[in-house]
């Protein structure tokens, strides 16, 4: 933290403040406080995924207005359930939104710097990125994670957004080197995202309205629950649901957790019936 | 031989006023105009591209008259700092008084290093609060002075005229509309004239920082159409006496 103490102390701005650059904001942290990039540290060798938490199933599909995430409740630390209501899908700014899979510290700390990144443009330039600008963002960020990712400490972000150009929902997805990869339609990521994808594979459908398709999204992430251990499923004695986010022409809004509880009501109470979800015609 | 003649502090310290003045006052005035739900700031602009008026964070926003390379320099400065600050932190940490120091140090240490022109510039850090009474104008001259500024403040280089008639038509708690028609008045009438200029809503530039958006962040530009609308129906309020 040296040379941040040395710009609040008496004196002018240094002069990376002042210089000609970029309008990237990790490109001047890189410059002026390198030490508070994610990817900066370099743990010692050894396997570091049980030290910290994980978080597990996200999922995200398109539909007639833009796009949908959502995202469990569960943080789980080796076979320790370490958090019941963390919330893993954030807004990364007006018109996108992000979810992330993987260790959660890094995680978070890449959300905030993504976040961080997208406005330092929009204010430096006076103009947003486009979604694919944005999404190409966030590959540098994750590729600085590489090395952390070989230690057990991998980030796995979900990216989503509403292009104003075409006018509709695109979801981009990452492996741990930053790989970038647009995927059509839904996709999931996380420990039980076999289980989602397999799900919303059967249920989904074009041109689902928001309801259903959050009601499909909802699905998915409970047959994750039901055979993933580290995704958590519908806490109802805790009224702890999941988070489920739009992203439309209108921008970025978060579904309110009464109008989930209602949804959640009505999943599990068709379970009851049929534990196994709802049936897809063989033919 | 050339002999350098001796120049006293005094003399040094008052041609670089002299000459910063001179590059401000060539330019049209800023106003920045407080009403009942935050600040409203406005400029004379012809350009589209090139504002006068930004948005550094949250709940700042910046705005400058004088030379334009120096202060969009100083501008993503700021932008850069209250991000850092806000990154390294929180959102909550960055204050608006925080960045005016930043700039006054900055700018006071350029003013009087003789290695350096001085900036010809002034600029307004605005920040809006939870109430009226906690927002906060600043007003930063070339040299590195700051002044806490109420209810209204203008800069630029006929800036007597405009205060002049903020002075004889300010009252609390207006409506936003009223207030950019104040504000474009005021403008309006500085210039050699003493009937007031006609200033059309394709020429002003103006933003608002509005306590009551539901956003994190306060900072909204106005739109030609909206300017248009605040000078019709924001009838600037009766003589404040």
């Amino acid at each position: 933290m040296s040379r941040m103490a040395a710009s609040s102390s008496p004196g002018r701005l240094p002069e990376p403040f002042l210089a000609n650059g970029s309008a990237s904001f990790s490109e001047f942290l890189a410059w002026q406080a390198p030490e508070l990039l994610p990817g900066s540290r370099t743990p010692p060798l050894g396997d570091a995924s049980n030290l910290a938490r994980h978080g597990t199933t996200i999922v995200a599909a398109t539909y007639a207005d833009g796009v949908l995430m959502a995202g469990d409740r569960r943080a789980t630390m080796g076979n320790i359930i370490a958090q019941r209501d963390i919330e893993k899908v954030f807004p990364a700014d007006e018109y996108s939104c992000v979810g992330i899979a993987g260790s959660a510290g890094p995680a978070i700390e890449i959300v905030r710097l993504f976040q961080a990144e997208l406005e330092h443009y929009e204010k430096i330039e006076g103009t947003t990125l486009s979604l694919d600008g944005k999404a190409n963002r966030l590959t540098t960020l994750i590729r600085g994670n590489l090395a952390m990712a070989m230690q057990g400490l991998a980030v796995v972000p979900l990216f989503a957004g509403y292009d104003l150009e075409s006018s509709q929902g695109r979801i981009f997805s990452y492996d741990v080197t930053g790989g970038r990869y647009e995927e059509q339609a839904f996709h999931s990521v996380g420990s039980g995202s076999l289980f989602a994808r397999g799900s919303l594979k059967k249920l989904y459908r074009d041109a689902l309205t928001e309801q259903e398709c959050t009601t499909a999204l909802v699905q998915a992430l409970y047959d994750a629950a039901d055979d993933d251990s580290a995704t958590g499923g519908p806490d109802l004695t805790r009224r702890i649901f999941p988070v489920v986010t739009a992203v439309t022409a209108d921008g970025f809004r978060r579904i309110p957790d009464e109008e989930i509880a209602t949804l959640v009501d009505a999943v599990v109470a068709a379970r009851m019936d049929r534990p196994d979800g709802p049936a897809a015609p063989l033919t | 031989m050339t002999m350098p003649f001796y120049v006293s502090p005094e003399q040094q310290m008052k041609d670089r006023a002299d000459y910063a003045r001179k590059g401000i006052g060539r330019g049209r005035s800023v106003v920045a105009v407080q009403y009942a739900d935050g600040i409203v700031l406005v400029a004379e602009n012809q350009s589209r591209a090139l504002h006068k008026i930004s948005e550094i964070y949250d709940r700042i926003a910046f705005a400058a008259v004088g030379r334009y390379n120096e202060f969009e320099n100083l501008r993503i400065a700021g932008v850069r700092l209250a991000d850092l600050r806000g990154y390294s932190y929180d959102r909550r940490d960055v204050t608006g008084r925080g960045l005016a120091n930043a700039y006054a140090q900055t700018l006071g240490t350029i003013f009087s290093s003789a290695a350096e022109k001085p900036y010809e510039v002034e600029i307004f850090v605005t920040e809006v609060g939870e109430v009226a009474e906690e927002d906060q104008i600043y007003r930063l001259t070339y040299d590195g002075s700051v002044a806490d500024e109420h209810r209204f403040a203008v800069m630029g280089g006929s800036a007597d005229q405009a205060v002049a008639h903020l002075e004889q038509h300010y009252i609390d708690a207006m409506n936003r509309d009223q207030s950019v028609a104040l504000a474009v008045a005021a403008l309006a009438a500085e210039g050699d004239d003493t009937e007031p200029r006609e200033l059309d809503a394709s020429n002003i530039e103006a933003a608002v920082l509005d306590r009551t958006r539901s956003r994190p962040r306060k900072f909204t530009r106005l739109s030609d159409a909206a300017v248009s609308q605040a000078l019709e129906a924001g009838e600037p309020p009766a003589a404040g006496e």
